[in-house]
């Protein structure tokens, strides 16, 4: 009994650091260069002449904006959607954010209690809080070591505004191949205002000798509302992306819809893993953060591999489904998700797999948590075209309900055109087990660590896809993403 | 004085742990609202090794979950007290961290939560609970490799989840290492012998044994005599419709297997 | 643009048609049908004919099927020919009481047998006409015409179809059938509305075949609801054989009270459009619904089974089997869902689809959802497409079985699943039978048929 009610206490304390921090310090004052609130074609003159950039971009964004202003924000997602006064935007703001304290000892420690459960690095720690970042770990000299790494095996990896200026004839050949820019309302409204992200290309033959994550991790807190990227990887070449961070993410902006476009040549093969914690809002569903964004990837080549891997546990809504485009015969596409949402949380994910080339083969392994009062969606396409012969697909879709004010739910779409292709789909939904939690406890094992241990344990398979630091980090994440999510 | 008489009631508090390890008085407890255990009365004391024995639905399992706490059997009535600590208080965790062990007649699956992860997080538990340093990772592997020698356990537990795949020999071998790694008070076997063959069931009895010592009791539940050749009981206790009808010496599990249950029931009446 | 134009004149060329004959429809139809129908037309105004644009609809276009220019039959006519003389069921040892439905008409024909006492099976028009008090609380209650729009057009013309009525505690031994038949001189819209009430603790089984009996164009758009009361018991069969002309829009409602089991079971071996919507409301604890479906589709057919399952109260069960064989340039669609709602714990939901493709032109699409709002409960889905398992081919063929023979087998094992799911003994082993003489090609005609309307 007491030490339920010492742990109930810890619970309590264990929320509201999870879920205060977000109110420290934050309101960043964006100093310079906004330019007026609302969405028109002057607007986007003006975005794309204050970037400097060449004319191709300035026509690819007013077609972008053409399209869009016809388009309709979509409805059939799983989801409860306030509306959005686009109008009310500021579309371009110079991100010169200055640093909101001298020295971590400013900063309230609920928040860095929950960076080092995270087991955040002290300087990056730093960086995440808005502390001043020392000389040393100056994100300017990082960047600078890594680039000179890279340029000897020929790789590009750049902001994207520096790509446009710097290698446009790639940026021009590949930008919007994978996502048009009328694909999506939000797609095209990202084509048409996007403000800045990131580019890589890898050469032919060429292995990126390290995971591209460190360097986004540090530049990730400074990048806008509508982020912009493209990876390009040429015949026989390999590289794993990591985009986000674990730590909470802060941002004033509510509404995110980034783009995500990977192409790869023959043989080639990306690995892009995602975890994704943005302000959730609060225990009380109010305030955090919509993100709306546009994945996919482009199996151009023969025997080509994309795969994504995600970790969601952040935003208030989430609406995203990182896809592949099975061109390339023998090509081959991979999805593998967890999404977590707690309090008031909505999640409407998954992935489209389409296949186009002979012999295509994916594979999507989704892991769906729902706690608190959130709502948490699987919704995915596998279509195999009349010439994809010889394709192979497997879904696994399952559901976690850790109690009874949350729901889960599974949208599969399938669509089979030719008789040679396998297509199989499986989806369970299930209560955690009370006897797995029952085992725990009569080892010693206290309810919440147990949960956190079932629940890893039930996205192991996903978990394990991630990169080695990456895994250890979602790990507990996931765990700290439960707390107080158990009555 | 007051020095003194404090002394001394610390030293009664002792010896009353001491006597009496585990009590159950007028126990009664329901599930789904149907009534199972009808009024259990129980002492054990340390160093003991208590077998209870029964035919199925009177109630054996029913009395080992209670005594570890599971949520759904419900205590309606009666009394257990725990080294002295009232035990039905105590959420389940506390009950284990206090020296109570429940060997589970079907241990259940844990898919993607490793073994080891598992039970590096129980013995550290213990630990804390206990004021002790938690231990490092080459003296958790150094106990681990020890007590799986001694339950003969050769299944190769760090790329495992917990009890996934494991055969029924395996699990029940699990659950003995387990015992051996946390070091109960009182450990609870509930049908520990079931679905075992006549080695594995010499190798869980052996590991028993080596735990047992003058501090350590247990409680054997079981349908059989032949594990009692094993582990030899110092009380055997028949438990039928909710209740323990007969207690004796171990000559009683002999004559049960002699007998079987028939004659306690048209002893007792249906 | 112009396709636009021709869809919304296509719904404007069915508004037209009801406000031409609107006299003719109130006129001496029951006053409880006629209660209905304007709200009901005036719901459809708002939906205009489904298109692919509504989720619903996504597979399935109806469209060319409400283009031809169809005569409507919304009176009763005289019998020209017994149905009974020019057809027979041909199922052997199946004893059951039947009736017969033509156009959606409900015929007045002698049966041998009796049904047992206070059981009904009328004229839907005659008995809102003679005990309005027994229909009227169960008529376009869960057919909801709002939110359908199939519905709504079938409340806006509906005249006739049949009413069973099952007392309480009656259980009918003898199984009931009732064949509805598309005979007209012309190419037809055809509309049936029906209604099934079975009180607590009545049972019965119920058989439906739909035929078509020449070689005319038909559009048949029926509803059916069924309300199932406390610790009932029905058994649902469906038959669909019609020719290829035939579109066959067929929504049935079902609301099921506490402790009640329903089983309804589909098997399409024949039709050029097949739409088959099935709503189950679990309305009371510890219901059971059983939902199983079985389609051959080959030419140009398209049948599309859509279900909902929406369990509201604690412990029930459902379970959804369907299986579908294509072959040429048939298309398949199912879609089917699973909606446990808050506070319906101890649910116990399954839900499975598999799909064989025999052509490469053949296209399967498939839909199986879950919304799931409570926590305690067991609930999966599984949907396949592919082919005949290669291996167990190759091991057939190695004990020596002809390759064609082994496929067949396999292909018999696929769908056996489905059919041994057929309480009645005589039924299954016919519909067995069908199902090997339709893999084996023999009725790839309709057999039942007098006329070889093959197209």
């Amino acid at each position: 009994m007491e030490r339920k009610v010492a742990m109930e206490e810890q619970n309590k304390l264990l929320n509201d650091v999870t879920q205060a921090d977000y109110k420290y310090g934050f309101v960043t004052d964006i100093e310079t260069d906004i330019i007026e609130k609302g969405l028109n074609e002057d607007i986007i003159r003006l975005i794309s002449k204050k970037k400097g950039e060449p004319e191709f971009m300035l026509n690819f964004r007013l077609e972008a904006f053409k399209k869009w202003e016809k388009m309709e924000m979509p409805d059939w997602a799983y989801l409860k959607i306030p509306p959005i006064d686009l109008q009310s935007i500021s579309y371009y703001a110079a991100p010169k954010k200055q640093p909101k304290y001298e020295s971590l000892d400013e900063v309230d420690p609920e928040l860095l209690d929950t960076f080092n459960k995270l087991g955040i690095p002290v300087e990056e720690q730093k960086h995440l809080a808005g502390v001043a970042v020392d000389v040393v770990m100056d994100s300017v000299s990082v960047k600078t070591t890594f680039k000179e790494t890279l340029a000897e095996k020929g790789i590009i990896f750049c902001s994207f505004s520096e790509a446009v200026k710097e290698h446009p004839e790639l940026v021009k050949k590949y930008l919007g191949k994978a996502v048009p820019v009328s694909d999506n309302y939000f797609a095209a409204l990202n084509s048409a205002v996007f403000s800045d992200g990131s580019f890589c290309y890898i050469p032919k033959g060429v292995r990126c000798p390290m995971e591209l994550s460190t360097y986004f991790r540090i530049n990730a807190a400074n990048t806008g509302q509508f982020e912009r990227t493209l990876i390009v990887a040429d015949d026989d070449s390999y590289v794993s992306y990591l985009e986000g961070c674990t730590a909470p993410m802060r941002d004033e902006n509510q509404l995110h819809a980034a783009v995500v476009e990977i192409i790869t040549m023959d043989r080639a093969e990306v690995k892009y893993s995602t975890v994704q914690n943005w302000y959730p809002g609060n225990k009380e569903g109010v305030g955090g953060i919509y993100n709306f964004v546009t994945k996919r990837g482009v199996c151009r080549g023969v025997s080509s591999k994309i795969s994504w891997t995600q970790v969601e546990t952040g935003s208030a809504i989430t609406w995203k489904y990182p896809s592949c485009i099975l061109l390339g015969d023998n090509s081959v596409g991979e999805f593998n998700s967890v999404a977590l949402t707690n309090n008031f949380q909505q999640a409407d994910t998954g992935s489209k797999m389409i296949h186009i080339g002979k012999n295509t083969k994916s594979t999507i392994i989704s892991k769906g948590i729902s706690a608190g009062r959130s709502d948490n969606s699987y919704r995915g396409l596998v279509k195999v075209m009349p010439g994809a012969k010889n394709s192979r697909n497997f879904s696994q879709c399952d559901s976690l309900l850790l109690n009874d004010t949350c729901g889960a739910h599974t949208f599969p779409y399938i669509d089979v055109r030719n008789k040679s292709s396998v297509v199989e789909h499986e989806a369970t939904t299930s209560k955690i087990g009370e006897d797995q939690i029952f085992y725990c406890n009569q080892r010693g094992i206290d309810t919440e660590t147990a949960i956190g241990m079932i629940v890893n344990g039930y996205a192991k398979e996903v978990l394990n896809k991630l990169p080695m630091e990456f895994a250890v980090e979602a790990q507990k994440l996931l765990q700290l993403s439960l707390e107080g999510s158990v009555g | 004085m007051l020095l003194y008489s404090s002394f001394e009631r610390v030293g009664e508090a002792f010896l009353k742990r001491a006597t009496i390890m585990l009590k159950i008085k007028n126990l009664y407890a329901s599930v789904d609202g149907q009534e199972i255990l009808k009024g259990i009365n129980l002492e054990i004391k340390p160093g003991e090794v208590h077998a209870i024995m029964g035919p199925n639905g009177s109630g054996k399992s029913t009395l080992a979950n209670v005594l570890a706490g599971k949520q759904e059997y419900e205590v309606t009535a009666g009394e257990v007290t725990f080294l002295g600590e009232n035990l039905l208080d105590k959420a389940p965790e506390t009950r284990a961290k206090d020296g109570l062990f429940l060997s589970f007649q079907y241990p259940v699956e844990i898919p993607g939560v490793p073994m080891a992860n598992f039970i590096k997080t129980a013995v550290n538990e213990h630990r804390v609970h206990r004021g002790e340093k938690e231990l490092t990772a080459g003296q958790f592997l150094k106990l681990m490799r020890e007590k799986m020698e001694l339950v003969e356990m050769k299944t190769k537990l760090t790329n495992r989840s917990v009890n996934e795949g494991f055969s029924g020999g395996e699990k029940k071998k699990n659950e003995i290492f387990q015992m051996a790694m946390l070091e109960p008070k009182l450990a609870i076997l509930d049908e520990t012998d079931s679905g075992l063959d006549i080695d594995a069931l010499r190798t869980v009895a052996n590991g028993v044994n080596a735990l047992k010592s003058p501090e350590t009791s247990s409680i054997v539940i079981t349908h059989y005599q032949r594990l009692l050749d094993y582990i030899v009981p110092d009380f055997v206790h028949i438990l039928y419709h909710g209740k323990i009808v007969k207690t004796a010496g171990k000559e009683l599990a002999l004559e049960l297997e002699e007998k079987g249950y028939d004659w306690i029931k048209s002893e007792k009446g249906n | 643009m112009s396709v636009l134009v021709e869809k919304a004149d296509l719904s404007l060329k069915y508004i037209a048609h009801y406000n031409k004959v609107k006299e003719t429809l109130f006129e001496g139809s029951p006053d409880v049908l006629n209660a209905q129908r304007k709200k009901a037309f005036q719901d459809f105004v708002m939906q205009g004919i489904p298109t692919n644009k509504n989720e619903k609809y996504k597979y399935t276009n109806l469209h060319p099927h409400f283009l031809p220019n169809f005569s409507f039959i919304h009176q009763k006519e005289a019998q020209k020919t017994d149905p009974n003389a020019i057809f027979h069921c041909d199922v052997p040892q199946l004893d059951s009481y039947v009736k017969t439905t033509t156009n959606g008409w409900f015929n007045e024909s002698k049966t041998e047998g009796d049904l047992p006492e206070g059981v009904i099976l009328e004229s839907l028009e005659k008995m809102m006409k003679e005990q309005p008090g027994l229909v009227e609380k169960y008529y376009a209650k869960i057919a909801k015409s709002d939110t359908d729009a199939m519905v709504a057009l079938n409340t806006a013309f509906a005249k006739d179809g049949y009413f069973l009525y099952v007392p309480k505690n009656v259980v009918c031994e003898q199984p009931i059938q009732l064949i509805n038949f598309l005979e007209a001189p012309k190419d037809s819209f055809v509309t049936q509305r029906n209604l099934v009430v079975l009180e607590q603790g009545a049972d019965v089984k119920l058989i439906l075949c739909d035929h078509t009996l020449n070689l005319n164009r038909y559009l048949c758009n029926a509803v059916t609801e069924i309300f199932v009361g406390e610790n009932a018991n029905l058994d649902y069969y469906t038959l669909q054989n019609q020719h290829n002309r035939t579109a066959n829009i067929s929504s049935v409602f079902v609301q099921q009270e506490r402790d009640s089991v329903v089983t309804s079971h589909t098997s399409s071996f024949h039709g050029g459009l097949i739409r088959n919507n099935m709503e189950f409301v679990l309305n009371g604890e510890n219901t059971e619904a059983n939902v199983f479906g079985m389609a051959f589709l080959d030419k140009k057919q398209h049948v599309d089974n859509f279900t909902q399952i929406i369990h509201k109260k604690p412990n029930g069960r459902s379970n959804q089997v369907y299986k579908n064989v294509l072959d040429n340039e048939a298309t398949g669609a199912f879609s089917g869902l699973i909606h446990v709602v808050r506070d319906a714990q101890n649910t116990n939901a399954f839900q499975q689809n598999n799909n064989l493709l025999l052509s490469d032109t053949a296209t399967m699409q498939t839909k199986p959802q879950l919304i799931i709002d409570a926590d305690d409960v067991k609930c999966s889905h599984g949907a396949t497409v592919g082919q005949i398992d290669e291996e167990a081919l190759f091991y057939l063929r190695a004990r020596g079985i002809n390759e064609d023979k082994a496929r067949l087998m396999m292909m018999n094992a696929f769908m056996h699943e489905v059919v041994r799911k057929i309480s009645v003994e005589a039924l299954r082993d016919r519909i067995d039978e069908l199902v090997e003489r339709r893999l084996n090609g023999e009725v790839a005609k309709c057999h039942e048929c007098a006329y070889q309307c093959e197209v």
